[in-house]
């Protein structure tokens, strides 16, 4: 009987530090809009940057109720990773980089200089329109208005 | 690793016994990954010695000692000892500090094209990106582009990967090869001859889901060599602690270099596999469903395309199954073939973007 009670212990321990571990994530995106509503067509409230924690309150399908320094509301797990994010790399933070599962370092690896380095070799490749292509950003609104004139219905919850 | 996605041979997923028969292993193995096998025991050992003081029943120990015993019996063991040995190289003699980053590394290593960060991603597409507007010119015309991208972003938000590092961005090549190339990360190319395919905003979606489809599932980033992800991360494993010098960064930029060359080979002149162009077709028939195009606009378009592809030529021929193959899987998805209907007022958008592009 001892022994059933320690093994329940030890699985209920077990839960608790993985139920823990899943409630903070880190936006591994560039710029991700937070929504009131778990939807892209849900008005946007704010937005958190590359690297920020935030605390998981609840999900719904794809969609993860998030938290942060006063702001609330739904980003698409998509723009979501459970591994913690640093910015800059110091060297306690560079010593557990390695273990990928638990931590990203950003910046480190095919990076900025990494690019420059490779532009800095091959002078022939022109990344213009790559960067004016990166600057085409539709807002959410004129994409609702697409739909809607092109007569485009979106099955219920679009994104899954 | 999911290896039916990896598109890596069969014989690199290494077997599972090598580390699983230790009796076998100094034999086989060079002194570091004999120093790395001794790095799992002890880990192995601690493991097992925790449980022990937490279950006092000799089964449950049995359990778990079997279970342990199962760890390292995974792929990912192999291409971690590749990187044991390239810390060796790089350091020396491998001390027991160095097997401990070894170890490390060792996790996210396994998982090759998994270990790329989406950061690293996005570095990877935007080149990919620029070599392939290096041979294909860019469509200078910025309504077409601007219509490309309000139909394509609209059409990313239905995929199973809305959002990605930078987003994803559209743009129409000036040529009229049958053709369109996605990067990693999401920068997708339209040839004019591709669009030219398309008989309605069905047909002209589906294209652009297809793509979406490649770069949601990360097929680009699949035919990066298994090797040069091994190297980059070798080079991270040992100077993350400080920053790149020229040397690392030399050698990162090999690693990135080749990564570039393997994913545009592939895309532009080999082709992806049979069964990642299956993939792709399959979630751009789901993003169509679910943001209310019609699928019958991908069969339109492959079925248009048959008529307009070269044989031989260096289009889309040749780096793609042929449109009645993937017509027979598509029809399957969606029922039976049916003529694409356009709204009018989809229709003359349509008609009104196209005719200029």
């Amino acid at each position: 009987m001892i022994q059933i009670k320690q093994i329940a212990a030890a699985v209920i321990m077990a839960s608790v530090v993985m139920t823990a571990a899943a409630a903070t994530m880190s936006v591994q995106v560039k710029d991700a809009p937070v929504r009131a509503t778990p939807s892209f067509v849900g008005q946007v409230v704010g937005s958190f940057a590359y690297g920020d924690q935030v605390e998981v309150q609840q999900t719904q399908g794809a969609w993860s109720k998030v938290a942060r320094a006063g702001v609330s509301g739904w980003m698409h797990t998509s723009a979501l990773s459970s591994k913690k994010i640093v910015l800059a790399a110091g060297q306690e933070q560079a010593k557990v980089a390695a273990s990928g599962d638990e931590l990203a370092l950003a910046g480190k690896g095919f990076n900025s200089d990494v690019e420059a380095q490779f532009k800095a070799g091959h002078k022939d490749i022109d990344f213009t329109w790559i960067n004016r292509m990166e600057k085409i950003r539709i807002p959410a609104t004129e994409m609702q208005a697409f739909l809607k004139d092109g007569d485009v219905t979106p099955k219920e919850g679009g994104a899954k | 690793m999911n290896m039916r996605h990896s598109g890596i041979p069969a014989t690199q997923g290494k077997s599972t016994t090598d580390y699983t028969d230790f009796t076998d292993i100094r034999i086989r193995y060079d002194i570091v990954k004999s120093f790395h096998i001794s790095a799992i025991r002890a880990i192995r050992g601690k493991i097992i010695f925790v449980f022990n003081c937490l279950i006092r029943n000799f089964t449950i120990q049995i359990l778990c000692v079997l279970a342990l015993a199962s760890l390292p019996a995974c792929e990912t063991m192999d291409t971690l000892s590749e990187v044991g040995a390239g810390v060796a190289v790089a350091t020396g003699v491998a001390t027991p500090q160095q097997g401990e980053s070894i170890k490390k590394a060792g996790s996210a290593v396994g998982k090759t094209f998994e270990a790329i960060t989406p950061e690293q991603e996005y570095y990877i597409g935007r080149t990919v990106g620029a070599v392939v507007l290096n041979q294909y010119k860019p469509l200078n015309n910025e309504a077409a582009n601007h219509y490309l991208n309000v139909l394509g972003q609209t059409l990313t938000q239905f995929s199973d990967k809305p959002e990605t590092f930078g987003g994803y961005h559209f743009l129409v090549m000036e040529t009229e090869d049958v053709n369109a190339f996605s990067a990693p990360g999401g920068l997708i190319f339209i040839s004019r001859g591709m669009i030219r395919c398309c008989q309605n905003e069905d047909a002209l979606a589906a294209v652009l889901a297809h793509e979406i489809g490649h770069v949601e599932l990360q097929h680009g980033l699949q035919a990066i060599n298994k090797s040069r992800v091994t190297s980059a991360l070798t080079i991270l494993a040992t100077e993350s602690a400080k920053s790149f010098g020229g040397q690392e960064l030399a050698q990162l930029t090999e690693a990135f270099e080749g990564s570039i060359t393997d994913i545009t080979s592939t895309m532009m002149n080999n082709g992806y596999s049979r069964g990642f162009e299956r993939q792709a077709d399959r979630a751009a028939v789901t993003i169509l469903q679910r943001s209310g195009y019609d699928p019958n606009g991908l069969i339109a378009m492959l079925t248009q395309m048959k008529k307009q592809l070269k044989p031989g030529g260096h289009d889309f021929a040749k780096t793609h199954p042929s449109p009645d193959s993937r017509i027979e899987d598509i029809v399957k998805w969606v029922g039976a073939a049916k003529p694409v209907v356009s709204p009018a007022a989809r229709q003359a958008r349509f008609q009104a973007a196209a005719g200029k592009i």
